[in-house]
């Protein structure tokens, strides 16, 4: 079989949209931020150009830093519970009968055809203080109310006061996992949707039980899907600033909230811009070891 | 066949490319042709604030001139600044507050106003035509105006609010805690800590900015949300029971539902006046003046006061307004009330300290 690779015309063809994408709505973008992250804030908001490392020295003060651990912190923890739920989720559609993955799939992907800023007022309906959630509540309180009164114990349960489930940070957690699961779910079926199950029954016949086969060769094998989508889900609930702007309180700002405070209220898209790049710094050093790495991983295997 | 493959994919690509372009140009030259010598097209691109227009005003105009339009919103003066920074994106119309009225002006955002086209400027109150942001109009015609001030659930207070120390004195603001919304208005909420300390509302002084900035921080634990200019929904969805917020706006909710009230504290606020204005590079700047008249016109703007309850600074439209709009402390406040007001100024470079003391007050 010839390598693809080497056919430069085909090659280019089938690369040719994907570059051009990613020239101009990443690349170039992505650059202008860069050079503004050099820049100044003039009195009145314009951006000037310069050459000045002030906004970086700025954006690693403590109080930007102490936002920044903030939303790592958030971003990790939503992480986490959204594998928490999602694994289960996407092993239970992939080992479903045939005939109702796409079903299953599709009520996963439901949420995405309603947009994301009404999927988040629609928590402040559930959980507000007249909600959903505290009207249901408040009804169970009075039934139990009358139930004791009719059994001789009037005025036990008192007035019901509403629980306070909106404007803190459990709730902007609660939201980021309910926005983000469907982008650990579907990777993560991905992968295990096409694993070998011989595997699995081998680990179970050799006389492993069902949590170290869940464990010792599962999880390993879900490996690729399961840190596609944690890195997916992390990356997308550290930068969100929706979620924490509706369903936050008072002390739930977030590097993106930040960001975006730099951008509108505050005028100052230089600054605005190197604390985006301070995020982005790590990234760019991340993938560029990684791809290090694969290039002498494969320098090796040709050598071998 | 390879290399039959590989010259069809050249040739149809250039031939596609070619086409393209030349669609291209064709496009750019119509779309010149058409501005240079025809009269406007009958379309008009307005971007406002949430709530703030009449129920009937886009669909009168459209009956009185034929143009058709679109209509979008923006939540604060710095949202829409951002979006018409590094140029117009198609806005003829935009209505931002007094200082940011004057920002834009000096980066020459906005464009002259021909008073000529606006003959229902003889409607507006003397007292709002030579405004020191906008000395004789030039460049922005008054819309509403209003204060900042305090809304309230009457039967949730012992006895109503009348300081800021309700709910910026931890002292205080504990009888309520968990019940008080601020504002997310960096410049607003620290203005009025300001003003409750005593200090110029505009203060450069970085000293000043951090006692209030440190009287925030304290008063923190007792405030449940910085409302994003919703301070009224929270009020009446009964998330808060006292919220800092826009006459207008908790004006609107008096109207609606019995039990709220509003109060500007006797400490001095904040007061404001919101103004239409032309950006620059508006593809339709004769439309954007036909609509300015259009909102000055006297029937019209009643009906747009009825709607929005923010005050008005056409005389001649107030003149036609019921008792309970006109005699309404929470619409018009009253002079010895306005005289503790003060306007938001530019700080210009000293933004900087109330974009740090808002940090810092976020994150602690």
């Amino acid at each position: 079989m010839e390598d693809w690779r080497k056919n430069k015309l085909a090659f280019m063809v089938f690369m040719g949209p994907a570059t051009f994408w990613l020239l101009v709505f990443f690349t170039i973008p992505v650059v202008a931020i860069w050079v503004y992250s050099f820049g100044e804030r003039g009195p009145l908001g314009q951006t000037y150009l310069a050459f000045s490392f002030d906004n970086y020295l700025r954006a690693i003060e403590p109080i930007h830093l102490k936002i920044l651990w903030k939303s790592i912190w958030i971003g990790g923890l939503s992480t986490f519970l959204c594998l928490l739920i999602g694994f289960p989720v996407a092993l239970g559609i992939a080992f479903a009968p045939d005939r109702w993955k796409n079903p299953l799939l599709l009520v996963v992907v439901l949420p995405f055809f309603t947009n994301m800023l009404i999927r988040t007022f629609a928590w402040i309906v559930v959980l507000g203080s007249r909600g959903v959630v505290n009207s249901g509540l408040g009804w169970l309180h009075g039934q139990a109310d009358w139930l004791l009164g009719f059994a001789g114990l009037p005025d036990v349960m008192g007035q019901f006061t509403p629980l306070e489930m909106l404007h803190n940070n459990y709730t902007v957690i609660v939201g980021l996992v309910y926005v983000h699961l469907p982008f650990l779910i579907l990777p993560l079926y991905a992968t295990l949707e096409k694993l070998d199950r011989s595997y699995l029954e081998a680990s179970l016949d050799l006389g492993a039980g069902q949590w170290r086969t869940f464990f010792s060769v599962l999880a390993p094998l879900a490996m690729p899907g399961i840190v596609t989508g944690c890195l997916l889900v992390f990356i997308l609930s550290m930068g969100n600033f929706l979620v924490p702007d509706r369903l936050g309180g008072t002390d739930s700002m977030m590097i993106g909230n930040l960001i975006a405070q730099e951008f509108s209220k505050a005028r100052d898209w230089p600054f605005g811009a190197a604390l985006s790049f301070v995020i982005m710094y790590p990234v760019f050093i991340f993938f560029a070891i990684n791809a290090l790495m694969m290039r002498r991983r494969e320098r090796v295997r040709a050598e071998a | 066949m390879r290399k039959f493959g590989r010259s069809l994919i050249s040739q149809v690509s250039r031939r596609a490319f070619m086409q393209g372009s030349v669609a291209a140009v064709g496009i750019t030259f119509v779309g010149g042709a058409n501005r240079a010598w025809s009269a406007e097209e009958k379309r008009l691109n307005i971007y406002n604030w949430d709530t703030y227009i009449g129920e009937k005003t886009l669909g009168t105009f459209n009956a009185r001139t034929g143009i058709q339009v679109q209509y979008d919103l923006f939540g604060d003066n710095e949202e829409m600044f951002a979006k018409l920074k590094e140029g117009n994106p198609g806005y003829d119309i935009i209505v931002p507050t007094d200082y940011m009225v004057e920002d834009m002006i000096s980066l020459g955002m906005v464009v002259p106003l021909d008073h000529s086209k606006i003959p229902n400027l003889k409607h507006l109150d003397p007292a709002f035509t030579n405004p020191a942001y906008d000395p004789g109009m030039k460049h922005s015609i008054p819309y509403m105006w209003g204060t900042m001030g305090l809304g309230y659930k009457e039967s949730a207070m012992d006895s109503a609010p009348e300081s800021w120390a309700d709910v910026l004195e931890p002292s205080r603001a504990a009888k309520h805690s968990g019940r008080i919304a601020l504002l997310s208005d960096s410049r607003a909420v620290i203005g009025c800590a300001l003003k409750y300390m005593g200090y110029p509302m505009n203060s450069t002084d970085a000293k000043q900015i951090a006692e209030a900035r440190d009287l925030l921080i304290a008063v923190k634990p007792h405030i449940k949300t910085f409302a994003a200019d919703n301070g009224q929904d929270l009020l009446v969805a009964g998330e808060v029971d006292i919220t800092m917020e826009w006459s207008g706006d908790i004006a609107a909710v008096m109207q609606e539902e019995e039990g709220y009230n509003y109060v500007v504290p006797k400490e001095g606020s904040n007061v404001w006046v919101d103004n239409i204005c032309i950006p620059k590079d508006a593809p339709h700047p004769d439309n954007a003046h036909k609509f300015i008249n259009h909102v000055h016109d006297v029937d019209v703007h009643v009906e747009i006061a009825n709607t929005i309850y923010f005050a008005t600074p056409n005389k001649d439209a107030k003149a036609k307004m019921p008792k309970e709009y006109t005699d309404n402390p929470a619409v018009f406040a009253p002079d010895d009330v306005l005289s503790r007001c003060e306007g938001i100024l530019s700080v210009g470079e000293h933004t900087r300290l109330y974009d740090e003391a808002w940090t810092a007050i976020q994150a602690s």
